[in-house]
């Protein structure tokens, strides 16, 4: 299977001002090199602090890097041709009904990503926000609701239409399982795992609950300080971990 | 003897469309140096059944239980005064997000020492600051914060939630409490703090003697530390029993779906599987269903379950289910 995302020596540091002439700066990520193919689910696991949302950031386009690359299907990308790699990655975060625009119906939100990033006429607008409705198991009527007329699995649920509406082949869920209740994550483990089989999307799980990332992720890499720990199967770093961190950590979820 | 017994506890919200029953007749008791957990998702009534007992719960919620006594002295219909007397000296509660539960505007020890009351300083009282301070700086060591100096002097957004969260702590067991509720303690903090944080109120519980009351919607984290368990839906007792005993043989669907949607429960599954899920989501407080509120996300719901189906009794496990999983005939 090809490589979906090769990420190689990527670091960043932030400068911050710390007296008149002295800078202060801190690593948020130090060489960090990893790849994730098509189809897979690559868990990034660390504490707050670690850099895993900085790591996020700069996968995105948020950020810049200071060095490394993000190849993406092979070639480099770089930050100026967002619009163009923004179909491929797309985000979903840590807490649905704050990230929606509590104005906006969710037509017209559907609408704006489609209308930002697509060259479609109205009438396939219209067919595509149908279309990606029906696979997330929402209804037409849905489109003329606002964020707060919808529970909070629904709410997820369109977060991840807005996700998914431009066919990408990566995302990211940063957080986007923990702060649910757990029968409703089970439904959308259960619904991100079917979208997975059915159209080889390939997932970037930020968390740091492990029980979870056992079940669902093909790869684990952990962060700790913006330093890349272990990085390999799930099953082998949970198996026999290589630093005293990830033990810790395995540890302390486990037992 | 029971420190708490709480029998059919309502808890009604009166609002322009008619009462809402956000809490039905539930049942809960607490024997001393018992730690229960509290299980139930979001909108099961888990805290408002905690604010309950703290008595905290604003005007517009009407409390209503035909017993709900604290150490054999119904706290309801104690007058008011007393009522705080009583909860202030024995009930501490421990809120969910600490560094938002903090006073943002007053240094660690001001509002560390404020939570000590003056009857544990046994001095003569030119010796009190001194003697509150001291008690304030070996409460903070208790919590396992070593770091007291640095700690005392900051102000809540300097230190972690972590922190935040054992300062929280320390104020709450500072009056040596009888029970201890903690709200989702867990929720914002790291999986080691979690770990560490557990322990030490495990650790509390075996040392003092004092009854925990562990608040969380994630059965998986509380499993282990607790010795007896409840189990909530949208404001009804579905289970409750000893841990060991629901974990191993569920009777209702809902728990049995709780436990199954976990995959640290379930060893022998296989990784990118699907779950266990029940159908559906959690109804809002509007429009609640009639009878059993699980009916129609129930996968074994019938005719009957229109009807609010009573608590059974199994030994020491109880449920409230009209078709429990192991079949009535056993019984």
């Amino acid at each position: 299977m090809s490589l979906l995302l090769e990420v190689k020596h990527l670091s960043k540091t932030y400068r911050k001002q710390a007296g008149l002439f002295r800078q202060r700066s801190v690593t948020a990520l130090d060489d960090i090199s990893f790849s994730l193919a098509a189809g897979k689910t690559l868990a990034i696991v660390g504490e707050t602090g670690s850099g895993k949302s900085t790591l996020a950031k700069l996968l995105v386009g948020i950020e810049k890097p200071d060095q490394g690359d993000i190849l993406l299907g092979g070639t480099a990308v770089k930050i100026s041709n967002y619009r163009q790699y923004n179909h491929v990655i797309r985000f979903i975060f840590q807490d649905a009904a704050k990230s929606l625009n509590p104005h906006q119906k969710i037509g017209q939100m559907l609408d704006d990503v489609l209308h930002f990033s697509t060259l479609l006429d109205n009438q396939q607008r219209k067919l595509k926000i149908k279309h990606t409705l029906k696979q997330l198991g929402l209804l037409d009527e849905h489109a003329d609701y606002y964020p707060h007329m919808f529970s909070g699995g629904q709410l997820q649920r369109v977060a991840l239409a807005r996700a998914l509406i431009l066919d990408p082949k990566l995302l990211i869920l940063d957080e986007a399982l923990t702060a649910l209740d757990p029968t409703l994550r089970a439904q959308m483990v259960n619904l991100l795992l079917q979208l997975q089989q059915n159209s080889g999307l390939a997932y970037l799980l930020i968390t740091n609950h492990l029980r979870l990332v056992k079940h669902i992720a093909d790869d684990l890499l952990v962060l700790h300080q913006g330093k890349q720990l272990d990085y390999g199967p799930t099953a082998t770093v949970f198996a026999n971990p290589e630093h005293d961190y990830t033990r810790k950590l395995i540890n302390s979820a486990m037992t | 003897m029971l420190l708490l017994d709480i029998k059919n506890l309502t808890i009604e919200l009166n609002t322009p469309d008619g009462m809402i029953r956000a809490v039905d007749r539930v049942n809960l008791s607490l024997r001393e140096g018992e730690t229960r957990g509290l299980v139930g998702e979001s909108g099961s009534g888990k805290s408002l059944v905690a604010k309950a007992i703290v008595g905290v719960l604003n005007k517009r919620w009407q409390v209503t239980a035909d017993r709900f006594s604290w150490r054999g002295k119904d706290l309801l219909n104690l007058p008011y005064e007393q009522q705080r007397k009583i909860i202030g000296r024995d009930i501490a509660m421990i809120y969910q997000e600490p560094s938002r539960s903090l006073d943002p505007t007053a240094a660690i020890l001001e509002q560390l020492e404020e939570a000590i009351p003056d009857h544990l300083l046994d001095g003569p009282w030119w010796k009190r600051s001194y003697l509150r301070r001291r008690k304030a700086v070996a409460l903070l060591h208790k919590v396992g914060i070593r770091d007291h100096q640095a700690v005392l002097q900051s102000y809540p957004y300097q230190l972690s939630e972590g922190i935040c969260q054992k300062i929280m702590i320390a104020m709450a067991i500072a009056k040596n409490p009888k029970l201890l509720i903690a709200d989702e303690p867990t929720t914002a903090l790291e999986s080691t703090t979690q770990a560490q944080l557990f322990r030490l109120l495990a650790s509390f519980n075996q040392l003092k003697g004092m009854s925990v009351l562990l608040i969380s919607h994630e059965l998986e984290s509380i499993a282990r530390y607790t010795q007896s368990l409840s189990v909530l839906y949208c404001g009804q007792l579905v289970e409750a029993g000893e841990t060991a005993a629901i974990l191993k043989q569920p009777f209702h669907p809902y728990t049995n779906a709780l436990i199954k949607s976990v995959p640290e429960f379930q060893p022998e599954l296989v990784a990118k599987t699907p779950l266990y899920a029940l159908p559906g989501s959690i109804p809002v407080l509007q429009h609640l269903p009639i009878g059993c509120r699980l009916g129609p996300r129930c996968p074994n719901a019938r005719k009957e379950c229109v009807k609010t189906p009573g608590l059974e009794r199994l030994q020491n496990h109880y449920f409230s289910c009209h078709f429990p999983l192991t079949g009535k005939k056993d019984l």
